[in-house]
């Protein structure tokens, strides 16, 4: 059947398996080559392979400590699940991406980050074992302190050491399903490099930054801040999202998400536009209202470029290419990240981030050629959840962990086993 | 406080309806033949609902009609369930079945046979007090013998006769006989046919017609709706072009 990631680009012809169990797990990795795919959400090739198995048919919970907050379920389970059953008990996920329709599975092999990430690190830094099924058939436990050449590569491993069956993690406690959310103004790049500063203790941070916007208002965001409020009440999320019914021509989100921007950032008043308190949702997870929102983009599809700088220096040089390529989203996310975490290839390092998205043609291509170089000058590199298109030598030189990770996957019988249409084009056979 | 056991529990379709009875707040007693598998399920509604009494219970026999009165005397001993669910099934190659005449023996008595032995078995506790649901999973391959599948079929139209005849006898009482009829759903049963790509319900979505069948007793319901409309022109087709076709 057709199979593509989030961003419909690449589109290929797959086999796909449907597992309901780990024995049906392990069938399917020793009857041939294969890569895990969880929900979908990574946008570009990582879950793509000839061969594909299905994981959402293992859906199951297997045990929640209410005391220590410890969650223990399959790697099928959605974090959309996790949130419904739990945000009533009073329990948050540590760490969540920008959509709750991922898997565990998911969110473990990219080591996803989140709005807290400069506080909290990644996914996996809240991930106390694994259940690996390796390529010769054998599963087997690991975490922090068990095998833990094996847990590192695995957490941001993206499928490539072996099928996450099932994990324990640790939730966080909340009072209150809201969030307080302040929303900061800022006129150009220096003035949201220096709000990310101030704002540096807050717990969920995160910019839209507009990127047309070009000459003085370079750079002009809105940075979004938030805290779980300490009164409310404790809601499941209820309404369910409305889909987009075929595929649209490309331009409407940006219509869209330029109005709202714009409504906001044109409202009269100082620097802090607003703070309102208001349910997790739409402050952590604004687009999932919207089902199917990748359609938006048209039938040719889209790629989604995220890299990760060291420092703030050349981000200028890189906004103003995008900025004057006229290529790009109107909207884009930039985060301030804090300290890297000991996974072999996972993406965040210390530094700034910035995600946009671009519709999939040939100028983008090249423009995005173009902003690999600079990205790689500055001592950056591309996120693997969203990449569809970057080279072998620009992964190698960007993550120099690469061969201390096959190393791992050569031990643990993942050579050969596992393998997407990503890491055959990044050179991971 | 409704107690339900589930016969073949592991099953995907009946693993969903159990976890909507479970946010519920609902018991459940589940029946299978292996451990592991019913553990698994049962850890799951434990952590969906902490309120709700989770059993397992480890059956070998499902044929065997005096295993199948045990089983179900256990189940009811202190009072008749209020919701007896029968969900297991098995579909294998309907070739293999043709040249394998124990294969097909042994579709017909799960498929067929047993349903009915346990909706009987249930009868008997629930009929003496007037009350309780039996629930049976049928399938739209029982509307019609069709060469794709009619051994398999042909015990599910079994199952819908005989659930018939139980609607029409308990029809002046207060318990209730509901028959559901799903057709292609992503269970283990159709996995093969979900990586061929065909089109498939979720059990979420079947679970959630049945379970609400059961709310309201309806005799017979099609899961997902649309399939009571297919199977009626299926049913209603001239055996000429029937014949013609390729399902
Ligand atoms: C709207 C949107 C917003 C996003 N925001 C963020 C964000 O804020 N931060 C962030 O970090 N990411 C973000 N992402 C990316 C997303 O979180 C990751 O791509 C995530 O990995 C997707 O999980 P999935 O279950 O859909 O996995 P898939 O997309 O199906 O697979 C992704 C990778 O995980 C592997 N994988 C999946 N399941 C398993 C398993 N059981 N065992 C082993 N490997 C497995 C696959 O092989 C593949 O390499 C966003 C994506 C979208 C669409
Ligand atoms: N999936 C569909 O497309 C579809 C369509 C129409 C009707 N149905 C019917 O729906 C019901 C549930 O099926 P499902 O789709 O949920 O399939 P499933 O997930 O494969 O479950 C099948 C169940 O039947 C049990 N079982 C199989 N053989 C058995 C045997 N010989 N003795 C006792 N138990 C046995 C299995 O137990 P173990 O775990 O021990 O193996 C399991 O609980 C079945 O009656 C099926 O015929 C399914």
């Amino acid at each position: 059947m057709e199979l593509s990631g989030w961003g419909r680009y690449p589109r290929v012809d797959a086999q796909v398996a449907f597992p309901t169990d780990a024995t049906a797990c392990a069938r399917a990795v020793t009857a041939s080559q294969t890569i895990a795919r969880g929900l979908g959400r990574a946008y570009g090739d990582s879950a793509l392979a000839d061969d594909v198995v299905a994981m959402c048919g293992l859906d199951r919970f297997h045990a929640f400590d209410t005391e220590t907050g410890l969650l223990s379920c399959d790697a099928g389970v959605s974090l959309d699940e996790i949130l419904t059953l739990l945000v009533p008990r009073g329990w948050f996920l540590p760490v969540t991406p920008g959509t709750r329709f991922v898997t565990v599975g998911g969110a473990i092999a990219s080591d996803v980050h989140g709005k807290n990430h400069h506080v909290d690190g990644t996914f996996g830094d809240h991930v106390v074992a694994i259940d690996l099924l390796l390529g010769n058939g054998e599963v087997v436990r690991i975490g922090p302190d068990a095998q833990p050449d094996l847990f590192h590569a695995t957490c941001g491993g993206m499928g490539l050491t072996g099928m996450i069956l099932s994990a324990t993690i640790r939730m966080r406690k909340i009072r209150s399903s809201l969030i307080r959310e302040t929303t900061v103004k800022a006129r150009d790049l220096d003035a949201i490099l220096a709000a990310f500063e101030t704002h540096g203790s807050a717990t969920y941070s995160a910019a839209w930054i507009d990127c047309l916007a070009r000459g003085k208002s370079l750079g002009r965001s809105l940075l979004m801040l938030g805290e779980h409020a300490d009164e409310g009440p404790l809601a499941p999320r209820t309404k369910p999202p409305r889909a987009v019914p075929f595929d649209m021509p490309s331009g409407l989100l940006n219509r869209a998400t330029g109005k709202a921007f714009n409504a906001l950032f044109y409202a009269r008043g100082p620097s802090t536009v607003r703070t309102r308190t208001i349910p997790y949702e739409p402050h952590f997870h604004p687009l999932d209202g919207l089902a199917e929102w990748n359609r938006l983009y048209g039938r040719q599809g889209f790629v989604q470029y995220q890299f990760v700088l060291p420092s703030a220096e050349g981000l200028r040089r890189i906004l103003e290419t995008i900025a004057m390529s006229g290529q790009g989203a109107f909207l884009a996310v930039l985060k301030k990240f804090g300290r890297a975490n000991r996974n072999l290839l996972s993406f965040p390092t210390e530094g700034y981030t910035l995600a946009l998205d671009f519709k999939a043609a040939p100028a983008v291509f090249a423009l995005l050629d173009l902003l690999d170089r600079a990205v790689l000058d500055l001592g950056g590199r591309i996120y693997l959840a969203k990449d569809a298109r970057m080279s072998e030598a620009m992964f190698k030189a960007s993550y120099p962990n690469w061969q201390a990770f096959q190393e791992v996957r050569a031990r643990h019988h993942a050579i050969g086993r596992f393998a997407s249409h990503q890491s055959k084009r990044l050179g991971l056979s | 406080m409704t107690r339900i056991a589930i016969i073949g529990a592991t099953s995907g379709i009946a693993e969903h309806c159990a976890r909507l009875w479970a946010g519920r707040g609902h018991d459940l007693t589940l029946v299978g033949r292996d451990t592991a598998r019913l553990d698994a399920v049962a850890d799951d509604l434990k952590v969906r609902s902490p309120v709700s009494a989770i059993d397992t219970l480890v059956a070998s026999d499902f044929l065997d009609p005096q295993a199948v009165d045990m089983i179900v005397g256990a189940l009811c001993a202190e009072r008749p369930v209020d919701i007896a669910l029968i969900a297991h099934g098995t579909l294998p190659d309907q070739q293999a079945c043709q040249n394998d005449g124990a294969l097909a023996a042994d579709t017909m008595l799960v498929n067929g046979v047993s349903p009915a032995l346990f909706a009987e078995a249930f009868a008997r506790h629930m009929v003496p007090v007037d009350r309780g649901t039996i629930a049976i999973i049928g399938s739209v391959a029982g509307d019609r013998g069709r060469k794709a599948n009619y051994v398999y079929g042909a015990a599910k139209g079994l199952v819908d006769r005989y659930a018939q005849g139980m609607q029409h006898r308990l029809a002046n009482t207060n318990v209730r006989v509901v028959l559901a009829k799903p057709g292609p759903t992503a269970t283990a049963m159709t996995a093969a046919l979900q990586t061929k790509g065909q089109r498939m319900a979720s059990p979420a979505d079947v679970a959630k017609r049945i379970v609400a069948a059961i709310d309201r007793g309806s005799p017979v319901v099609y899961a997902p709706a649309l399939w009571a409309v297919i199977m009626a022109v299926v049913r209603l087709l001239p055996r000429p072009i029937f014949h013609k076709l390729n399902i």
